[in-house]
């Protein structure tokens, strides 16, 4: 379908603020991946990207009806996920706002490129629908692959449910454009458990958009293909080899981390915080992000009704790591629960390094291969950090 | 006992072509109905008639946070004797992971319990009720298809968790709306189901015929007595 016979929906154009918080909004029961489409058609976006191998979500086919529908203006199917990933990149050089989303082994084929994004200032945001990566194949929830992206350079939110995929996406869009940032934002959440279930999400109308892409407020300028030669690369000295070049890349690389950190205070600013404290005083605290914090939710309630001493702590933000926060949150606490869906256990790690005290830390319960992290089995946990029976017949 | 929760976390094991993955999405909108809340995960597994089917269901009257399967359920549905007596289940045995004080309900013309399994049901404290849903759907709507509505009618009738009148509107909603599609597979049984009857009015008052019975059944028998198993003859 060509651009010209596509309805051109009228759109209000709004600041993201007024979106995420004053915007009047109706609720809807959608499934996660619905959330992730309906917020991509309210962020004014000017190019999608995709080649949605198996296993995938519905997203980037969501994303294509909401192009034929007219929200976004262009759609390019790339060949695979490495031209995808390169071509976001490609694109992110004429100044334009881009969308792609991919799921397990796609985004580990798209990776090479994707971990070039932060180095080459390319304002993306990324949607992550996690899934098995690992033999025998498989196409269940798993979010082990989040675990590879941890050292991109991105900025990375954790959604837990169907409601934080529609507003972290959004904000999102705000997060990668400002000018001191200015690297991707990845927004994951777990396929099947979250991509696949309905849920209610509370939206305001789809006539209310972000405003247009600015490309000139850029930290490097978008490359101008009117006036040759276009510089393919931006930073050619870095190619030499000679000490300049060597402090080019160091200097470089400390810059996209600079730049991930100051992430956080539009985390602050639009999303309320990188992590959702719960019974603050409590002795034992459930951490979690993702879906693992919808469980972790639910044991936290069964706790409240049975008088234990337990609070929840949802990380929002993987990256930059809310470090400071986690440390202070849990200063006094006795043991903290760390409930995953993949083996390795990342988010326990991230945050054994991030306490002084790490020996408080339960590792686990995990789930992987895409199985059910039951309640019960963080009741379990809850229930031996304080040193109460608690019997689990199988 | 069971029936006194204020949450349930139900598992319905069933074969392919019984209607337990449209009983499942029934339950969901007869809870959003009544003003309650519900959450539901179909596990279609291998998608053909009498293969082993999985649904699960949330019931809560407040909100639920949590996803995927249930793993430690307090309410057990067995719609064919075979997911006990073949072992046509996703779990094994079809108690595994049952909490204490709960509640099993199985469609069977005949005893399928062995003593091994009644010894640890016994000890889990737990109540089987066993009728043969089938024949009353037979009796009742004139069709075996209606035996998920006498399975559905059984444990809303025991649990007291809605009125007839939120189930009825569900039934409405779900055969008579236009709006919804739970997989293709389960719209041609629809459509099988409907050609039995002439209207799809009969057809919703078949199924509420069949619920109401279940209704009475339920409300005729005390499970909170000290018997393992609760019977009815059809």
């Amino acid at each position: 379908m060509s651009a010209i016979e596509r309805p051109q929906p009228k759109k209000t154009y709004a600041d993201i603020n007024y979106l995420l918080k004053e915007a009047p909004r109706k609720q809807h029961f959608i499934t996660g991946a619905q959330a992730m489409a309906e917020a991509v058609k309210r962020a004014n976006v000017d190019m999608a990207i995709a080649y949605p191998i198996t296993p995938q979500s519905e997203v980037m086919h969501l994303v294509g009806d909401i192009y034929a529908q007219g929200h976004i203006k262009e759609y390019y199917r790339a060949e695979e996920e490495l031209g995808t990933m390169s071509a976001i990149a490609g694109a992110a050089r004429a100044g334009v706002r881009l969308f792609t989303a991919t799921s397990g082994p796609g985004l580990l084929r798209g990776l090479e490129a994707i971990v070039s994004w932060s180095g080459h200032r390319v304002p993306a945001v990324l949607g992550i629908l996690t899934r098995v990566i690992n033999a025998p194949l498989s196409i269940q929830p798993d979010n082990i692959e989040m675990a590879y992206m941890l050292y991109s350079g991105a900025v990375m939110l954790h959604a837990e449910n169907q409601q934080d995929t529609f507003d972290m996406t959004l904000a999102a869009f705000a997060i990668t454009e400002k000018v001191d940032v200015y690297i991707p934002v990845a927004v994951a959440t777990e396929g099947f458990f979250v991509t696949h279930a309905k849920g209610y999400v509370d939206m305001f109308d789809e006539e209310y958009a972000l405003p247009a892409f600015d490309s000139v407020a850029a930290p490097v300028p978008a490359m101008d293909n009117e006036t040759p030669p276009a510089r393919i690369q931006r930073d050619a000295p870095v190619q030499k080899s000679n000490f300049m070049s060597y402090l080019i890349h160091a200097v470089w690389q400390q810059e996209i981390w600079d730049s991930n950190r100051r992430a956080m205070k539009y985390i602050y600013e639009y999303l309320g915080g990188p992590i959702e404290v719960q019974n603050p005083e409590a002795d034992v605290f459930v951490v979690a992000s993702g879906c693992a914090a919808a469980q972790a939710r639910e044991a936290h309630r069964y706790a409240q009704e049975e008088g234990l001493s337990v609070g929840l702590i949802k990380v929002r933000a993987i990256r930059p790591f809310p470090k400071d926060e986690i440390r202070d949150a849990v200063k006094n606490a006795k043991a903290l629960i760390v409930p995953e869906h993949n083996y390795v256990g990342w988010l326990c790690a991230e945050i054994k390094a991030a306490i002084p005290n790490g020996g408080i830390v339960v590792e686990g319960p995990r789930v992987y291969g895409g199985m059910t992290l039951p309640v019960e089995l963080i009741m379990k946990e809850i229930y031996t950090s304080l040193g109460l029976e608690y019997d689990l017949k199988l | 006992m069971a029936t006194e929760k204020k949450r349930y976390n139900i598992r319905i094991s069933g074969l392919g072509g019984q209607g337990v993955v449209t009983t499942a999405h029934i339950l969901g909108s007869t809870m959003d109905n009544a003003g309650k809340y519900a959450s539901l995960v179909p596990f279609f597994g291998s998608e053909k008639r009498m293969a082993p089917v999985e649904a699960y269901v949330r019931a809560s009257s407040e909100p639920i946070y949590e996803v995927g399967e249930v793993v430690y359920p307090d309410i057990i549905m067995i719609y064919h004797s075979q997911v006990v007596t073949h072992g046509k289940s996703y779990t094994m045995p079809f108690y595994t992971g049952l909490k204490p004080n709960s509640l099993i309900i199985i469609n069977t013309e005949f005893d399928v319990l062995t003593k091994e399994d009644e010894k640890v049901l016994s000890d889990l404290n737990a109540t089987v009720v066993q009728f043969d849903a089938t024949g009353l759907a037979k009796q009742i709507a004139g069709t075996e298809l209606a035996t998920n509505m006498a399975m559905m009618g059984m444990l809303l009738g025991l649990t007291k968790l809605v009125t007839v009148e939120h189930i009825e509107a569900a039934v409405r909603e779900r055969f008579l709306g236009t709006s919804f599609v739970a997989s293709g597979g389960t719209a041609m049984l629809d459509s099988a189901i409907e050609k039995k009857f002439k209207k799809k009015e009969q057809l919703l008052e078949a199924n509420m015929n069949v619920i109401k019975k279940t209704f009475e059944m339920a409300d005729s028998v005390d499970i909170t007595g000290s018997d393992l198993i609760v019977r009815f003859s059809i």
